[in-house]
C-alpha cells in the first residue's frame, strides 16, 4: 500500500491547472465561483477550449477523441476542473449519451454524433423521467409505435434538464408494452425540432430555470435514430446510469466550496471577530472537511481498483456510497455556506439584477448562498434518490 | 398547568383560520406574491377589521389586551398558509416597543392607527457588520438642540420598504459593540435624509436596505432612555423570538401535513411511496421534531412577560435552536419526500422549506442560539427541575 501520488501524477495536476489558469476566461470562473448560472454560451466557449486541446472527452476510447488516460489521471483532470472552478463539459452528451453511442450505437451513429458531442455542436438531453416514472423508472409510458422506417413517439417527459438549449434528446420510450416492463423499452435519439415537440419550462425552489416538461405528440423519430436493439433500451439505461461512478461524488465541487466557505468566513463578522475564528463555526467546518477526506481516500481506492481490474468485474463494493456521501457533503457545504452570510443570506436578487448594490451593504456574493442551498437539496433526488440507493446497497451490496 | 386554549382564544383562532382558508389558497397566495407590493392591502383590511393589529394592546391604549397566547395563535395559523403581510414587523416588532417602551403620548398617538390598520411599522437594527449580535450599533444619534440626528445604514429590514415609520437603533453614546448608549428611535420612513430599497427575500416577503443620511427625528420619538435602549430592544426581540416560533410550528406543521397526504397519493412500483419504511421512518422524524417545536414554542410563549431578562433570554435560545434545528430537519426531509416536486416553485412544500429556512436566518440561527445558551449556563444549571 502506497498512498501517495506518484510524480508522474503530480506533474500531470500540476499540467492540468497550469491549462485552466491560462485558457479558462476569467469572467465563466467567476460564476463559477459562486454557482451562479452559467449560461449555454459559457458551455460552449470553454468545451471548444478543452476539445481543441483533445481534452473535452478524455474518458472516451481513444478512435473517439478520449486521451487515452487511466482512471487515476481522468480523476485528477476531473477534481481539478471542477476546484478550479471550471466547467465541466455537458455530461448529457460525454458522459452520458456518448457512451451509449461509442458502446451500443451503428458506425453511423458514432460518426454523426460522437464528435459534436466532443465540440458541443449539439446539446443533448435526457429524457428518462416520466411525471408517473421517478424512481420506479422502468414503468414509463411514453409510447414509440414502429410505422415504416419511422417510429411514431407520443408521451411525456419531465424534470429535463436544461432542455430549453438541447438539440438532441436522448429518450427512454416503450416499444412493446406487452412485455415484462423492464423487456419493452427503447433507446431513442430524438432531434429536437423535429414537430410536435413542446418544451415548458419548470421554474425550481431557488427560481433557477434547469428544468422542464418535453411533451410529444406524434413525433417522427426515423429509424436509423434507434441505439442498439428494440426492446434492450433499458439496458442501455442501466449502462449509462452505471457509468457514472468517477463523477458522482464531485469531490473537486466541494473542495472549491470548502475553500470558498473559509474565505468568505474571513471576510464575515461575527461577535466582532472574523466568523472563521469562532470556535463552533471552525468546528462544523472541520467536520465536513473529514466526511470528505474519507470520501476522497473512498473515491481513490474506487478508482484504483477499477484500473487494476479493467472495466469488467462487478464494482467495488465501496462505490456504492460515493452518491449518497457525495450529496450529503454537497448538501452540508451550502448549508454552511449559507450560514456564514447569517441574516444576509435573506435578499433574494434575480439575475441580472444590477440594482443589488446600491445603496446595499450587503456584500454581493450573498446573494448566491441561499438559492445554492435551495437547489442542492436536488442532489439527493436525481440519479437515484438516496433512498433508492440505500435499498440498491441493502441488497445488492449486504444480501438483504 | 392548562395546554387548553379558552373560549376566546378558541374563537380567534377559527376565525382567523377561515379567513385565511378562504383568502390564502396557494394560488392567491402566488399572485400577492408576484405583486408589486409583494403582500395584500385587502387581506391587511379583513385583518384589522377582524381586530388583529389591536390584538396584543392594552384596552386602555385602543387595543384588545390580548398577550403571548394570542399572538402565538396568531401567528402560528399565519404560518401556515405562510401570509405575506407586514404583521410581524408592525404588530410584534414595531407594536412591541410601544408596548414595552412607549409611554403614555407615544401610545395614544400610535397604537389607534395599527389597530386600525393605517399604520405599517418596521424595526430597523441589524447593520453589515453586527450578524445576530444585537448589542452591534454603528448607526450614531447625535444631540442637537430639542432634536437628534441619525446616520447610518441598516440591513435587511423586514417589510422596511412599506413601512410608515421606522423604529431605529442609533448610539447616543459608547463603541460599536457596547451594552450601553444605544437610544430607540420613531422615524417617518418619509423623512428627509432617509432612503430605501425594497427587495424581495427569499421567502417571498419584502425587505430593505436603509440609508439614514443626517436625519433629524424630535426627542419625544425616543423610546424609554436614550442612552440606554438595549434592554428594550432585548425584551421586544425575545417576544419577536416567541412569536417567530410559533410561526415556525404553523409553517412546520403545514409541511408535514402536506407530505403525509403525498405519501398517500404518489405511487412508485406499484404501491403509495407511504408505503416504504425508510419513507415512514422519516415523516415521524419530522411528526417529532414538530411536537417538539410545539412544545418549546408554548415554553418560548410562557416566557415571553418574563420580567427576569436572564431568564427569559435562556428560554429564547432554547426556542430558537430547537425550532432551527427541527424545522431544518423537516423542511430538507419535505422536499426528499416529495421528489422532483419538491424542487419546483409550482408546488407548496418548497415555499414551506424556504420560509423555514429563513425563520431560522432572522434573529439568530441556531447555531447562534445554542451558543448564547451554552454561554449563559444552559436551561438546567440552577435549578432542581
Ligand atoms: C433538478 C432535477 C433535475 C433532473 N434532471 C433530470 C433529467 O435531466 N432527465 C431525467 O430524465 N430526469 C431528471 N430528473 C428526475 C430525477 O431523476 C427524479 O426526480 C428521480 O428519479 C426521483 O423521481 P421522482 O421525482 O418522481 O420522485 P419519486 O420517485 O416519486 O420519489 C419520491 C420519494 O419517494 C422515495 N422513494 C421512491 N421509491 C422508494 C423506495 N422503493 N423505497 C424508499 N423510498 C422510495 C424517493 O426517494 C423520494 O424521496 C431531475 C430531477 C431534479 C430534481
Amino acid at each position: 500500500m502506497d498512498l501517495r501520488y506518484t510524480d508522474e501524477e503530480i506533474a500531470f495536476r500540476e499540467e492540468v491547472r497550469a491549462f485552466f489558469r491560462d485558457k479558462l476566461p476569467a469572467d465563466i470562473r467567476e460564476k463559477m465561483v459562486d454557482a451562479e448560472h452559467v449560461g449555454k454560451d459559457d458551455f460552449v466557449r470553454w468545451t471548444r477550449v478543452l476539445n481543441e486541446k483533445g481534452w473535452a472527452v478524455p474518458h472516451w476510447p481513444v478512435e473517439h477523441g478520449g486521451t487515452g488516460w487511466g482512471p487515476m489521471k481522468q480523476y485528477i483532470y476531473l477534481e481539478e476542473l471542477q476546484k478550479f472552478p471550471a466547467p465541466q463539459p455537458l455530461a448529457f452528451g460525454v458522459n452520458m449519451v456518448g457512451p451509449v453511442i461509442y458502446t451500443f450505437g451503428n458506425d453511423d451513429q458514432k460518426d454523426r454524433f460522437l464528435p459534436r458531442i466532443a465540440n458541443l455542436d449539439d446539446w443533448w438531453c435526457q429524457g428518462f423521467s416520466e411525471p408517473g416514472s421517478g424512481s420506479d423508472l422502468a414503468s414509463l409510458k411514453t409510447r414509440a409505435v414502429r410505422e415504416a422506417d419511422h417510429y411514431i413517439v407520443n408521451g411525456q417527459k419531465t424534470w429535463t434538464t436544461l432542455a430549453q438549449y438541447a438539440d438532441w434528446i436522448f429518450c427512454l420510450v416503450r416499444t412493446d408494452p406487452a412485455a415484462k416492463k423492464q423487456q419493452g423499452i427503447s433507446f431513442l435519439l430524438i432531434d429536437m425540432t423535429s414537430p410536435g415537440i413542446e418544451v415548458r419550462p419548470i421554474v425550481t425552489i431557488d427560481g433557477g430555470r434547469e428544468i422542464n416538461e418535453v411533451f410529444l405528440t406524434d413525433v417522427r423519430v426515423p429509424v436509423e435514430n434507434l441505439v442498439g436493439e428494440e426492446n434492450k433500451g433499458w439496458d442501455y439505461a442501466k449502462f449509462l446510469l452505471g457509468n457514472e461512478r468517477t463523477n458522482i461524488a464531485r469531490i473537486g465541487v466541494s473542495k472549491q466550496r470548502v475553500a470558498r466557505i473559509r474565505e468568505l468566513a474571513a471576510k464575515e463578522m461575527s461577535s466582532g471577530r472574523p466568523l472563521i475564528e469562532d470556535e463552533r463555526f471552525r468546528e462544523k467546518l472541520a467536520s465536513i472537511e473529514i466526511d470528505l477526506k474519507a470520501l476522497e481516500m473512498t473515491q481513490l481506492r474506487v478508482i484504483a481498483a477499477d484500473a487494476k481490474r479493467g472495466d469488467t468485474g462487478r464494482p467495488d463494493p465501496a462505490s456504492s456510497i460515493l452518491k449518497i456521501k457525495g450529496s450529503e457533503i454537497q448538501q452540508a457545504t451550502t448549508h454552511l455556506l449559507m450560514e456564514v452570510m447569517g441574516p444576509y443570506a435573506a435578499p433574494y436578487l434575480p439575475e441580472g439584477d444590477d440594482r443589488w448594490n446600491e445603496p446595499s451593504n450587503v456584500p454581493d456574493y450573498a446573494r448566491f448562498a441561499a438559492p445554492s442551498y435551495f437547489n442542492n437539496r436536488k442532489v439527493s433526488i436525481y440519479g437515484g434518490s438516496n433512498e433508492i440507493q440505500k435499498n440498491i446497497i441493502a441488497k445488492a451490496v449486504l444480501g438483504l | 398547568m392548562d395546554f387548553d386554549l379558552s373560549e376566546e382564544q378558541s374563537i380567534l383562532k377559527d376565525a382567523l383560520d377561515r379567513l385565511l382558508a378562504d383568502k390564502y389558497g396557494f394560488e392567491e397566495r402566488n399572485r400577492i406574491l408576484k405583486s408589486d407590493a409583494g403582500w395584500s392591502a385587502a387581506i391587511w383590511r379583513h385583518y384589522a377589521e377582524m381586530g388583529l393589529m389591536a390584538l396584543p394592546f392594552a384596552e386602555e391604549d385602543g387595543g384588545i389586551g390580548g398577550g403571548a397566547v394570542e399572538s402565538m395563535i396568531v401567528m402560528e395559523s399565519l404560518g401556515r398558509v405562510l401570509a405575506l403581510e407586514p404583521y410581524f414587523a408592525t404588530v410584534i416588532l414595531g407594536g412591541g416597543f410601544l408596548r414595552l417602551g412607549g409611554s403614555t403620548e407615544q401610545r395614544a398617538e400610535w397604537v389607534p392607527q395599527i389597530a386600525e390598520g393605517a399604520l405599517k411599522l418596521a424595526f430597523a437594527h441589524t447593520e453589515r457588520d453586527a450578524r445576530f449580535d444585537l448589542n452591534h450599533v454603528e448607526t450614531t444619534a447625535r444631540k442637537d438642540g430639542g432634536s437628534y440626528v441619525l446616520s447610518g445604514a441598516k440591513s435587511v429590514v423586514l417589510h422596511g420598504d412599506c413601512a410608515d415609520r421606522l423604529v431605529v437603533t442609533a448610539r447616543t453614546a459608547g463603541g460599536p459593540r457596547e451594552e450601553g448608549g444605544v437610544g430607540v428611535f420613531l422615524v417617518d420612513a418619509n423623512a428627509d435624509g432617509v432612503s430605501r430599497r425594497g427587495y424581495a427575500t427569499q421567502d417571498g416577503l419584502r425587505a430593505a436596505e436603509i440609508t439614514l443620511d443626517a436625519v433629524e427625528v424630535p426627542a419625544e420619538t425616543v423610546f424609554g432612555d436614550p442612552e440606554n435602549g438595549l434592554p428594550l430592544v432585548r425584551h421586544v426581540v425575545d417576544q419577536a423570538i416567541a412569536a417567530l416560533c410559533a410561526e415556525a410550528v404553523g409553517v412546520m406543521s403545514a409541511m408535514h401535513a402536506l407530505t403525509v397526504d403525498y405519501m398517500k397519493v404518489r405511487k412508485q412500483f406499484g404501491v403509495p411511496i407511504g408505503s416504504f419504511q425508510a419513507l415512514q421512518h422519516k415523516a415521524v422524524d419530522m411528526f417529532v421534531a414538530l411536537e417538539q417545536a410545539r412544545s418549546m414554542t408554548m415554553f418560548a410563549t410562557m416566557m415571553a412577560d418574563e420580567t427576569d431578562a436572564a431568564e427569559r433570554a435562556r428560554a429564547m435560545h432554547a426556542a430558537k435552536a430547537e425550532i432551527g434545528r427541527g424545522g431544518r430537519l423537516t423542511g430538507e426531509n419535505a422536499v426528499q419526500i416529495h421528489g422532483g416536486v419538491g424542487m419546483t416553485m409550482e408546488y407548496a412544500v418548497g415555499h414551506y422549506f424556504k420560509r423555514m429556512t429563513m425563520i431560522d436566518v432572522a434573529f439568530g440561527n441556531s447555531d447562534h442560539h445554542l451558543r448564547q445558551l451554552a454561554r449563559a449556563g444552559g436551561l438546567f444549571a440552577d435549578t432542581a427541575a
